[in-house]
């Protein structure tokens, strides 16, 4: 027990101690997980909600791994979401019906166009990086369009039919597997994303993104650093695609239109870019702000919205997240003054 | 310095750079021993700052060759030139801000080691990198900064860290770029302090407006005019050099 304890209260102290304790797990994390699992059962009739903020926060997390730890700024993010999600429903619709291959395929399949794009990508400034990515998400809307008797164009892809996740579960129209599949991936993902921040190469991303003159000067091969992260990135990306596209059995050009880049963008401002929570609690915040603005104003739900995201970037830049670790702060500051007294 | 016996760490053959019209490196020769102390200096717009980017490999030669311990290094991009030894600091400030200063320094030994491109074990978790950075920011004086942001700490501070990284990849020569500038007169010191505290076997180049740490620490000079080498030689004969008095006009050089 005293040792548990220990875990959640590193030695800050020593230089080693300072170094490892960002990779130990907090207790709120732990409890965030748990929340999250027993939500099977308290909100039973919010699984299809639940399901796409999972994919959401996949997705997010993806672009925060280049944007927020790297600093690669992408306005065309989706277009790796989008052929996971072409790739895992022309599988699912050709034979190919179980989901953890698909996956795994969709995957490898946006991996791979992220990687033959990074050297694009990376070429340039931040201005050629938003007008590269761009453009690559809009060729592959458009080859979508153009080639409809493979993607079923405008019409979207129908006839796609997954079998049960590990041979074990089906999908129901409730969205109990849906659910639980995604945010299994979603957990798993995370976890190895988590390994990836807190480790020497998350640390070299940081630094590449804080000064890419400097990593050069200690022998840093910067560009190829880049690449990889954007092609394990654009798999993520890839798997979310898949994973939308597998519990819902559908794909339409939507998964390829501007908007999916864009929201993402959105969530991750949102939440706070650069700490992997971000991505997660925006996603949780942009879906619940959609649902419940819509709700109540139809037509005009972006005009509120647009005003929540101004007021969040102009008064702190650290979105969600920040806020919260601003106040945290704040109360432990106040909490010890009073102590003191 | 063509007498030293010991074979040049760091040596250029006829070195040039033209950029249009403009001839801003002009058949520049020269050759360093293991532990030089070599100043470079010259008037500005004397092509310091383009000699020191062909070196480091931002800029490559119109013509001309650049060997680093024998090797031809003319062709390889800057990264690769640091792996081979060839370390520098800059003249404005390149620091992750972010991130604090043991951070830093760790980074750049893991980089040296081959061990930055670990993604599994957490940063930290390698107790030899560990405290060869803890020893390296001691020996600097940054300990009392070490786990603070970059951005916030004293500008002095700074400028001791960013030897301090360029020291973290033991390079065999280094090229400090005004070590000194912008550094306040209370804080002078401690620059000079590490300067001359530098290992003795590596090369030193620097590149310096400031006379009192050219002569403080160089004991050989080059000194540059329109972008071709005016006179090199011993320091105490370059301080006499009339011609180059006349080059520096009103800088005033002090007497050693």
């Amino acid at each position: 027990m005293s040792s548990l304890l220990s875990y959640f209260r590193p030695d800050t102290s020593t230089a080693q101690g300072t170094l490892l304790a960002p990779a130990r797990w907090r207790p709120l994390e732990i409890l965030f997980w748990l929340f999250a699992v027993s939500l099977f059962w308290l909100a039973p009739s919010k699984m299809l909600l639940l399901n796409e903020i999972a994919i959401l926060a996949l997705f997010a997390l993806s672009l925060d791994l280049i944007l927020g730890y790297a600093g690669i700024v992408s306005l065309g993010h989706g277009a790796f979401f989008g052929l996971g999600a072409y790739v895992a429903g022309l599988l699912g619709k050709h034979g190919l019906q179980d989901p953890l291959a698909g996956l795994l395929i969709a995957g490898a399949v946006a991996a791979l166009l992220g990687f033959v794009t990074s050297f694009l990508v990376l070429r340039g400034s931040d201005l050629t990086k938003l007008m590269v990515t761009l453009g690559v998400a809009l060729i592959l809307r458009e080859l979508a369009n153009k080639f409809s008797s493979i993607t079923g164009g405008a019409d979207g892809l129908t006839g796609v039919t997954m079998g049960p996740v590990l041979g074990l579960f089906e999908f129901d129209i409730f969205g109990k597997t849906a659910y639980a599949y995604s945010l299994a991936v979603l957990f798993i993902l995370f976890c190895l994303a988590r390994r990836l921040v807190n480790s020497p190469y998350g640390l070299l991303l940081r630094a590449i993104k804080g000064n890419a003159l400097r990593t050069g000067a200690i022998g840093v091969p910067t560009n190829l650093r880049l690449v990889t992260i954007y092609t394990i990135a654009a798999a993520y990306a890839g798997i979310a695609g898949a994973l939308l596209a597998q519990t819902t059995q559908f794909v339409s050009l939507d998964v390829l239109d501007f908007h999916r880049s864009a929201d993402v963008l959105l969530v991750l401002v949102l939440g706070g870019s650069g700490q992997l929570w971000g991505a997660v609690v925006g996603s949780i915040a942009f879906k619940i702000m959609y649902d419940f603005l819509a709700d109540i104003t139809p037509q005009y739900w972006q005009f509120w919205f647009g005003l929540v995201l101004v007021l969040i970037v102009l008064v702190g830049r650290g979105g969600i997240l920040g806020f919260w670790q601003a106040g945290s702060a704040w109360l432990r500051s106040r909490l010890s003054k009073g102590g003191r007294r | 310095m063509s007498a030293t016996l010991a074979a040049p760490v760091l040596q250029t053959q006829n070195l040039c750079k033209a950029f249009g019209g403009l001839v801003a490196t002009n058949d520049v020769s020269f050759s360093l021993p293991a532990g030089a102390r070599h100043a470079l200096i010259g008037p500005n717009g004397a092509g310091k700052t383009t000699l020191v980017n062909l070196l480091t490999g931002v800029l490559q030669p119109t013509s001309g060759r650049i060997l680093l311990k024998g090797e031809d290094i003319t062709g390889l991009p800057a990264h690769t030139r640091v792996k081979r030894g060839l370390a520098r600091t800059f003249q404005i400030n390149q620091l992750f801000t972010d991130l604090t200063p043991l951070q830093t320094i760790v980074l750049a030994i893991a980089e040296r080691e081959g061990a930055a491109t670990g993604w599994w074990q957490p940063v930290g978790q390698r107790r030899d990198l560990v405290d060869e950075a803890e020893a390296l920011l001691r020996h600097l004086g940054l300990l009392d900064v070490r786990d603070q942001r970059t951005a916030t700490i004293a500008y002095g501070k700074q400028r001791l860290l960013e030897i301090a990284v360029a020291l973290a990849g033991k390079p065999a020569v280094l090229l400090l770029d005004e070590p000194a500038a912008g550094v306040p007169e209370a804080e002078r010191h401690q620059i000079l302090d590490v300067i001359a505290a530098l290992p003795a076997d590596v090369t030193l180049v620097l590149i310096e407006h400031d006379m009192q740490l050219v002569f403080r620490f160089a004991r050989t000079i080059s000194v540059l005019v329109n972008g071709g080498l005016f006179v090199e030689g011993p320091a105490a004969d370059i301080a006499r050099d009339e011609r180059v008095k006349r080059v520096y006009l009103g800088e005033e050089l002090v007497d050693v």
